[in-house]
């Protein structure tokens, strides 16, 4: 039996927020991905950070970004300390309406070996320590099957 | 240009203590440790600890992860009577090879004239191989840390990934990566791991985080190593047979910038090392080209890693690394470009990347216990990661 992927144990994700990050959390606990987008040069950036590194402007507009996805490169991660059993899914994202951004995050639900380059995802929101909530994905398999889908 | 030749510095004296496996060393501290590494490298150097005059580190002068080390705790103990120098580059291991360029730095610089560059390692409290999953988290790298990427060779599975995708490259690159720096040890009375390695066990290995197994990942030892840098000049009336610091470069640029931490890395980096702007600075400093090297001490926390710099440093095309190393090009018997020759971080020990140091040095004397015939250049690098990341190449002084 194929063991699916998961978080880490979900009470157990903590995160911390600074200025800069923090509308990026506060939006996630509404269920809604965003990313920072320069209001001055439209280059977007992730992680947040506090200025736009093009041209400087501090200047954002938070946008509401799809939450579609697709695999950049990923790693399959066998147990971390005290946790033997898991297996993660642990993906570095694009996101092809925040061109230049990317994610760290974790393909959950699925046989590992779904998991590829350039397979479509899709955001969910699991809650972490705290009442925050974490972006994850899971497969978008009515985009895998379209005819358009692709690396 | 001296009558030393054309290098301005050398370094004239290696130390270091036996390396341990993970706990081993207790109940010696890290000032102890690298204490000793200290006294051996003067020893080795014909010098007096009182000579030392500077200190360069790298890491931010960290002792791996959760300890550091202190110049003035190291002047108490060791009866160090002034220093003029005491300076570390930022970040990690990227800086290894390049605390070298920074205590060249000083002495050209008139700060000082007898630099020392030291390391010692623990891992009781934070074992290295899973650090990112204890470590409190940041606003930054919150964006990392729920993601289960729990160490550095997990962080870097992520690239070899994109590497193989991108280029065809196998497991079998990397196998071969592990099983040369085996070969290498076996013959190497200090090196931690002495019993021969073969394909059937890396690909029979656990997998860690998938495509990177047990193997692919260096070792988690302790131990300290020290270095001692001065100038040509005064290097030529010392013990040793002084090692020239031919050229030393360290920094790197944006696009790679914190690299796994940050994974933003556009698609031509993404796959890399982030050495390819070292490679440039330090061939044009030395004037020479990659086939000018007879021996290469590439930083190896991970083996796909070692390939990338391969590809770098231009040994191989780019995205041809991995047909390069399954060729038998990096053996040191045979090989075209000798890596690694010490077994490496792989199989010898882990003082991020202080023995590729010693390893240079020990070629360039002729004294290697892996000896390449009549090695006149040799190739050091610091550890791809957060910039900087950096490099040294070491010659003959004439």
């Amino acid at each position: 039996m194929t063991t699916l992927t998961t978080t880490l144990p979900p009470a157990g994700i903590q995160i911390t927020t600074d200025a800069a990050t923090e509308p990026f959390w506060q939006a996630a606990k509404e269920n809604r991905l965003v990313a920072p987008r320069c209001a001055d040069c439209g280059t977007f950036r992730l992680p947040p950070s506090p200025f736009c590194p093009t041209c400087q402007s501090q200047n954002v507009d938070w946008v509401t970004l799809s939450g579609r996805a697709t695999v950049f490169s990923f790693s399959i991660v066998n147990g971390v300390p005290g946790q033997p059993e898991l297996t993660l899914a642990a993906v570095v994202v694009d996101l092809p309406d925040a061109p230049g951004a990317r994610l760290v995050s974790n393909v959950v639900d699925t046989d590992p070996a779904a998991v590829r380059i350039g397979t479509p995802l899709t955001v969910d929101f699991v809650e972490i320590a705290e009442g925050w909530k974490l972006p994850v994905f899971r497969i978008d398999s009515a985009a895998e099957s379209a005819p358009l889908a692709g690396t | 240009m001296s009558a030393s030749g054309p290098f301005d510095t050398a370094i004239v004296g290696v130390g270091a203590t036996p390396y341990y496996r993970r706990g081993g060393s207790a109940p010696q501290t890290i000032t102890e440790l690298a204490g000793k590494a200290i006294l051996a490298a003067c020893e080795d150097a014909g010098l007096s600890v009182r000579d030392i005059d500077g200190f360069a580190y790298y890491s931010g002068a960290g002792a791996g992860y959760g300890q550091s080390m202190d110049t003035a705790t190291f002047m108490e103990t060791l009866g160090i009577p002034e220093v003029t120098f005491s300076a570390a580059l930022t970040s990690g291991g990227g800086g290894s090879a390049g605390s070298i360029g920074l205590a060249r730095a000083a002495i050209l610089a008139g700060d000082a004239t007898v630099v020392v560059t030291v390391m010692a390692l623990q891992q009781v409290k934070q074992r290295l191989g899973t650090v990112f999953g204890s470590v409190a988290p940041s606003p930054e790298n919150s964006f990392l840390q729920p993601s289960g990427l729990v160490g550095p060779g997990h962080l870097m599975s992520v690239l070899a990934r994109r590497h193989m995708h991108d280029y065809g490259t196998r497991r079998e690159a990397f196998a071969e990566i592990a099983l040369s720096s085996r070969e290498n040890a076996l013959t190497r009375p200090k090196a931690i791991m002495r019993t021969p390695l073969t394909l059937d066990d890396y690909f029979n290995a656990r997998m860690i985080a998938d495509p990177l197994c047990l193997f692919d990942f260096c070792l988690e030892t302790e131990g300290a190593v020290a270095v001692l840098t001065t100038s040509a000049e005064r290097a030529r009336d010392l013990r040793r047979t002084p090692v020239g610091v031919v050229a030393a470069a360290h920094g790197g640029v944006r696009e790679w910038g914190r690299a796994f931490a940050w994974y933003g890395m556009p698609d031509e980096y993404f796959a890399s090392s982030g050495h390819a702007p070292i490679a440039r600075r330090l061939y044009a400093k030395a004037g020479i080209t990659p086939d000018d090297l007879d021996v290469a001490l590439i930083y190896d926390h991970f083996t796909p890693m070692v390939l990338m710099q391969l590809e770098d440093y231009g040994f191989c095309k780019k995205g041809e690394g991995g047909p390069f190393v399954e060729s038998g090009a990096i053996r040191y018997k045979g090989g075209s470009i000798p890596v690694n020759t010490h077994g490496g971080q792989l199989s010898e020990a882990y003082i991020i990347g202080m023995t590729h140091i010693v390893e240079g040095v020990e070629q360039i004397r002729g004294t290697a216990v892996n000896q390449v015939p009549d090695a006149k250049l040799a190739l050091v690098t610091g550890g791809p990661a957060t910039l900087p990341v950096s490099g040294l190449i070491l010659g003959r002084m004439q």
